[in-house]
């Protein structure tokens, strides 16, 4: 062997030596994650469904790796595609930080919410609505989700918060929603009039430093975790997990939150009973340099 | 992925290697009253500038800000060059029973001109604090724990005159960077630590209280220039000295 040969050879063999633990890395994280494959955790529960993450594994790999990634910390392929401002990254599944709950904020969600969430998709992102897929398979792939985060080995979901049952419209209540939107001051990030231009709006960041812009209810886009009354009730109580969107839950009570989802309805674009009724109030945007309301 | 869960090698092997540590130092511990460790944190070079901020986005913020304008308080260095919010915890030596005592305090993190004071807090593992505000504007508290340490963030709004959000963390993590979404210059820290803790005050000064008997590492944690440690040995009801210093950048 002539001595460049030998000085090859050695290099590729440190070379090789220092790949071997990333190499040995990868296998741990692929067997951690298929241990976890095998415990409770991995199972879900929608109704009388039962899901089981080993179902989903063909179905992960064809619809979700691209952009969740194999490992579901979405890396996958397409991710870099997105990663430009005002684009949101897909989920990345190992922290277990969700933007739709009906549990409080800093909890996990229900299998429910994650349910609902792939069947819905995430308006306002790359998120498809995977609608045609059977509940089955759906449950599933809530199952095969869960076996990537070790919090769903160790935590339970939050209690979902209790909504009451949705009382009748009035334009008494219309305008009491208004003042408790001055008084929490969502306009802050929203804007008097709901447009995402408020005060705040430009400098928000998700928790991952990225620009994120508040939901502008003029726009009239869907909102991203449910269209009804009672989705819109359960996303200013809960809040929007890893983005600024905080939760109200200890701060508005029931009967003021369902006033202020009928408020947050007539900024809407869309032809609502609260809309109706908010015509004949003549409402003022409020002020934003009045002085602060006191308690 | 960097997440800890995905290399349990390393983790393992510090953890066995800690716990043998543990194993030989809680021999050495003698009974004894217990001691204090006292000393303080300098400074070696210029204080940093530490810059203005401008809170012309919500005036009931700059309102309270009109005869001294509020500036960063990320260095905060006193007239005899002693570093403020500097945290100090014992990262070695503890017995397992000293790391797991929780204090009955239960420390306040306030929001106040639209800043946080203290813009450090230091707290033990389990130990019960309060999230308050004394502000007439919403404020937005957001704690950004990193993954895999044990500690979930939240994200919680504060309208003027809410009730204080009563809560703690569950695992050790230095440090958990605090912010409100809406004021994007208010940024804070909690540090969670396991046993006995102080943090200095304007003039860098500190006492951590209520050490038992033993030999100790103690690490000084400043927010943009890292840790220090010192070898410190606490007589039984005595006051060990333990002075650290940090170099400007
Ligand atoms: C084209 C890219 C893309 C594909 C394919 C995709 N997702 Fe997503 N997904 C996203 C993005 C982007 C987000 C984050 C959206 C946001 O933050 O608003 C997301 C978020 C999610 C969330 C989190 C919802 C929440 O409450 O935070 C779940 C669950 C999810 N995806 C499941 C799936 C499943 C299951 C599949 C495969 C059937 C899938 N996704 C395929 C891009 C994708
Ligand atoms: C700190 C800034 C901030 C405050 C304060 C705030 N929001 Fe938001 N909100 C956001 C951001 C940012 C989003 C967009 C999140 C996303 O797209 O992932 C959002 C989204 C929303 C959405 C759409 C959710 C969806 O599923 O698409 C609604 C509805 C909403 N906010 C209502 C409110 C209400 C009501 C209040 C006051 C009670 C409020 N927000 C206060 C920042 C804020």
């Amino acid at each position: 062997m002539n001595s460049r040969l030998l000085r090859l050879t050695n290099a590729a063999v440190i070379v090789g030596f220092l790949a071997l633990p990333a190499l040995v890395q990868a296998q741990i994280s692929e067997y951690q994650e298929k241990q976890w494959l095998d415990t409770p955790a991995a199972t879900s529960h929608i109704g009388n469904l039962t899901g089981n993450a080993h179902a989903a594994t063909e179905p992960y790999r064809r619809y979700c790796t691209v952009c969740h990634g194999e490992l579901g910390d979405g890396n996958g392929e397409s991710a870099y595609w997105f990663d430009t401002p005002l684009f949101f990254k897909p989920r990345d599944f190992t922290t277990a930080v969700f933007k739709c709950r009906s549990t409080p904020t800093g909890t996990l969600p229900t299998d429910e919410d994650i349910y609902d969430s792939i069947g819905r998709g995430l308006d306002r992102s790359n998120m498809p609505p995977w609608n045609t897929f059977s509940a089955q398979m759906r449950a599933d792939l809530v199952a095969w989700i869960k076996h990537y985060s070790p919090r769903w080995q160790t935590e339970k979901p939050g209690e979902p918060i209790v909504i009451p049952p949705e009382p009748e419209v009035t334009a008494e209540r219309i305008k009491a929603g208004q003042d408790v939107f001055n008084r929490v001051q969502c306009w802050k990030c929203h804007g008097v009039e709901g447009r995402g231009n408020g005060p705040s709006a430009s400098t928000l960041q998700d928790d991952q430093g990225r620009p994120i812009l508040p939901y502008n209810f003029a726009e009239g886009g869907r909102f991203k975790c449910g269209t009804s009354d009672a989705d819109l009730y359960k996303i200013f109580m809960t809040g929007l997990d890893g983005t600024p969107m905080p939760s109200f839950s200890d701060n508005i009570k029931p009967e003021e939150a369902w006033d202020l989802v009928f408020f947050l309805r007539t900024l809407q674009p869309f032809h609502t009973k609260a809309k109706e009724l908010a015509k004949g109030l003549n409402l003022k945007p409020i002020n934003p340099n009045a002085p602060p309301p006191s308690q | 992925m960097k997440t800890w869960y995905k290399r349990p090698f390393p983790v393992l092997s510090a953890l066995v290697i800690a716990a043998v540590v543990f194993a030989m130092v809680g021999e050495k511990v003698k009974a004894g009253g217990e001691g204090t460790i006292t000393g303080t944190v300098k400074l070696n070079g210029t204080a940093p500038h530490m810059k203005g901020i401008d809170m012309s986005k919500d005036p009931v913020c700059s309102q309270q800000h009109q005869s001294k304008p509020a500036t960063m308080e990320n260095i905060m260095v006193g007239a005899n060059g002693g570093i403020q919010n500097v945290v100090l915890y014992i990262s070695d030596g503890l017995s397992a029973g000293a790391a797991s005592a929780v204090p009955s305090e239960e420390p306040s993190f306030d929001q106040k001109g639209c800043m946080y004071t203290p813009h450090v807090m230091a707290v033990d593992v389990n130990q019960k604090f309060k999230v308050v505000t004394s502000d007439q504007t919403t404020h937005n508290i957001h704690p950004l724990p990193a993954a895999g340490t044990g500690n979930i963030g939240w994200n919680k709004s504060q309208p003027p005159g809410a009730p204080p959000i009563e809560t703690d963390w569950k695992a050790q993590e230095i440090a958990i960077p605090v912010k409100c979404n809406i004021h994007p210059w208010m940024h804070g820290w909690h540090v969670v630590v396991k046993g006995p803790y102080a943090v200095t005050d304007e003039n860098g000064n500190f006492t951590i209280k209520n050490v038992p008997a033993g030999s100790y590492t103690v690490t000084a944690w400043q927010e943009e220039y890292g840790t220090q440690t010192a070898k410190v040995t606490v007589a039984g009801g005595q006051a060990a000295k333990a002075d650290f210093t940090f170099k400007a950048k």
